[in-house]
């Protein structure tokens, strides 16, 4: 019996890589000892991945890409098709999912520095996919063709109306196929939805885990684990990929379909954030909601877009807080990798970070009054500080260099605040123009009157 | 006894009104399980709603066999506008007489549920009250859906509330008349405690036919969390195990 299946593996093997391949990417891929928790979101956005492809395709059997049918589709699925309503809230609560998992797996890119040499592609071919996945998401969120579906793509398709020169309005115009959003919106976004951006995620997700096994994982110390191998050419601190780590990957799986099985049965709107109430309502071109709010996954983004005042800087804003992502691997050029070897002033501002963008995405849920567009705006100078700070820290400079950041970002803050400035207002300016002083101030001056942003011995080894 | 009840002034929604103007809104806390409560209310919808809402996404049979009622049942008792039992809730008045008489059509209510919440349908049923008015074309109006087109269709049940105003300084310095509460002044053929079972009866069928699946997802789902929980062991003691020979 072992012989005819050993025979057989050759067979396979003499006209296709199948041993070959599941040891370069499995059986003998070796990676670190050390991963922590932060380590399981890479599988797990694999799981959901899964999970969206088949619960999407068993949806296309039943939904109807037609302004005149798709919102009844959507409720014939949940009432009339036997076990549809599972399908369905898999779909949706997958969905908000998807996106946990990826911010949490990119998070862990920036605690530990995986986009560092050598795996600065890796780092941008995931951010495409991030990119990819915000224009699926989008799409997928017109189908069911209730009021947020509607209104939601309005507002985002109009964005791209504020394009100078002509462009913007014969983009928008491009991709609702119409003046406004309508059938010929929802049949093109059916099938960029559920046929080209997944075929090209899946090309990039390929290539995605194709550079990661090309130059190896990265871990909790930042510490290459190739550099320290044994007389067999294998890394000292590695382990196959398999079976640790596709056992301990199981484990986190089981976890995490917990969860998910708990949302989804017990709380599938999860209190309007994945599911928000008026998308129970048909879309009605004729009457606009009172309070038009993206998705949760989407509102950091949003805030920014609403936090200033004018259009097209707003979308500008917006797309270059994306665009700024791209470029961590040039910003951050400091030799050490992890956080737990850099300095203290580094963890904070990673920190700081965190916290500006969680408080961007709940300001985008909520209406823009006075003093929330005031947050918005702060904050999203802020997060595009972080980045200058980012570069600022990537060694050690003389500390002319820290005073001149501080002169010229000083300066072009107050530029801002003159331009936009509102007598009417000027009290809350002043007040939250402290946001941005306390920040640089701790940030910039920091290093230069304290040790703080010393950076702690990296030891040889795992530890 | 009903006339005992009649003598007394009775403040029906006290504290409603918020400080602010707002409404507060009450708690349903409908129970999906009490069959009973889902069959009262069935009854309440397609003798009160259905002559002009419809529920076009929720079918008779399913609406019995859900409910524990027979397709005889439905048929006698809960069917007016249908013939088959295998039909949508659907409503025979036409749209354009519908907008004649209301102004607008009345909505669908297959999601009311769901895109208003159970607490608003409640709040909403309760806080009718009378209004001289003369661009009220029903003479009543809404405290959660001010000017609402729909008149109280549950007056005879509910009787007839009026609104208890209070004074206070406006921004101007004149004095501004605001509804703190309601009074029921004339009333109807229930109690007011009957009249709030009966609306819960009725909010909580609409919950189940916002989503029918409801009555079963929390079972299913108790179900498929117990496998994941084993599972989970299982998974923990597999990784343990393997992982004892890494140091």
């Amino acid at each position: 019996m072992n012989n005819i299946l050993t025979a057989a593996m050759k067979w396979v093997d003499d006209r296709f890589p199948a041993t070959q391949l599941w040891n370069e990417h499995v059986g003998k891929y070796y990676a670190p000892k050390n991963f922590n928790f932060w380590y399981y979101f890479g599988s797990l956005a694999l799981l959901v991945l899964v999970i969206q492809l088949l619960s999407g395709m068993w949806l296309t059997m039943f939904y109807k890409p037609d302004a005149e049918l798709a919102f009844a589709s959507v409720e014939y699925i949940m009432r009339d098709v036997d076990g549809g309503w599972i399908i369905r809230y898999m779909h949706s609560t997958g969905a908000s999912a998807f996106f946990v998992v990826i911010y949490l797996h990119m998070f862990r890119g920036l605690l530990y520095g995986s986009y560092k040499h050598p795996r600065e592609l890796i780092w941008v071919i995931g951010m495409l996919i991030y990119g990819l996945l915000m224009a699926e998401a989008f799409m997928g969120y017109l189908l069911p063709w209730g009021q947020m579906s509607f209104w939601g793509a309005q507002v985002i398709t109009s964005l791209f109306g504020a394009l100078p020169f002509g462009i913007g309005e014969a983009l928008a115009l491009i991709i609702r196929g119409d003046y406004v959003i309508s059938d010929a919106t929802l049949t093109r976004f059916f099938a960029l939805h559920v046929a080209v951006l997944p075929l090209v995620l899946l090309g990039l997700i390929g290539a995605h885990i194709l550079a990661l096994h090309h130059v190896g994982s990265n871990n909790p110390d930042g510490i290459e684990i190739k550099k320290n191998k044994d007389e067999n050419g294998v890394p000292v601190d590695g382990i196959t990929f398999h079976p640790y780590y596709s056992v301990k990957d199981l484990f986190g799986a089981a976890v995490f379909l917990f969860l998910f099985a708990v949302v989804m049965f017990f709380v599938p709107e999860f209190y309007g954030w994945f599911i928000e109430p008026p998308n129970f309502e048909p879309a009605n071109p004729l009457k606009t909601p009172e309070h038009i709010a993206p998705v949760w996954y989407f509102t950091p983004s949003y805030a920014i877009l609403r936090g200033i005042p004018d259009k097209i800087t707003g979308v500008a804003a917006m797309g270059l807080s994306i665009f700024v992502l791209f470029l961590f691997p040039w910003l951050d050029r400091h030799p050490i990798r992890s956080i737990r070897y850099r300095s203290t002033l580094y963890r904070f501002l990673i920190g700081t970070f965190a916290v500006t963008f969680v408080m961007l995405g709940y300001l985008g849920t909520q209406p823009a009054t006075l003093g929330f567009s005031e947050l918005s705006f702060r904050l999203t100078e802020l997060y595009f500080s972080f980045f200058l700070i980012l570069w600022l820290y990537s060694r050690e400079r003389a500390a002319f260099v820290y005073f001149a950041v501080a002169v010229g970002a000083g300066l072009l803050l107050v530029v801002i605040d003159a331009i936009r400035f509102d007598a009417d207002k000027a009290m809350l300016l002043f007040t939250s123009s402290l946001m941005p002083l306390a920040f640089y101030a701790i940030f910039v001056l920091g290093p230069v009157f304290t040790n703080l942003n010393e950076s702690k011995p990296v030891p040889e080894r795992l530890t | 006894m009903r006339k005992a009840i009649g003598a007394l002034v009775f403040l029906l929604l006290p504290g409603i009104v918020g400080a602010a103007g707002g409404v507060k809104l009450m708690e349903a806390n409908v129970d999906l399980n009490d069959k009973a409560s889902l069959q009262r209310g069935a009854k309440l919808f397609v003798n009160y709603c259905l002559s002009c809402h419809s529920a076009r996404m929720m079918r008779y049979n399913r609406m019995g066999k859900d409910l524990g009622l027979t397709d005889e049942q439905v048929l006698e008792n809960l069917m007016f506008a249908s013939e088959k039992v295998g039909e949508l809730m659907t409503v025979s008045m036409r749209e354009g007489d519908a907008k004649r008489w209301f102004g607008t059509p009345p909505p669908d209510l297959s999601l009311i549920a769901r895109s208003r919440s159970e607490d608003w349908l409640f709040t909403y049923l309760l806080s009718f009250y009378k209004d001289d008015d003369p661009a009220r074309p029903f003479g009543v109006n809404n405290l959660v859906f001010r000017d609402v087109a729909m008149p109280h269709v549950l007056g005879s049940l509910q009787g007839y509330q009026v609104p208890v105003y209070e004074e206070h300084d406006g921004k101007d310095g004149k004095k501004v008349k605001t509804i703190k509460g309601l009074e029921l002044r004339e009333l109807g053929t229930m109690t007011p405690d009957d009249y709030e079972v009966a609306v819960r009866d009725l909010v909580g069928f609409l919950v189940y036919v916002g989503e029918p699946a409801k009555l079963v997802r929390y079972k299913i789902g108790t179900w498929v969390l117990l496998f994941l929980g084993i599972f989970v062991v299982v998974t923990y003691l597999l990784k343990k195990e393997y992982w004892k020979d890494v140091h």
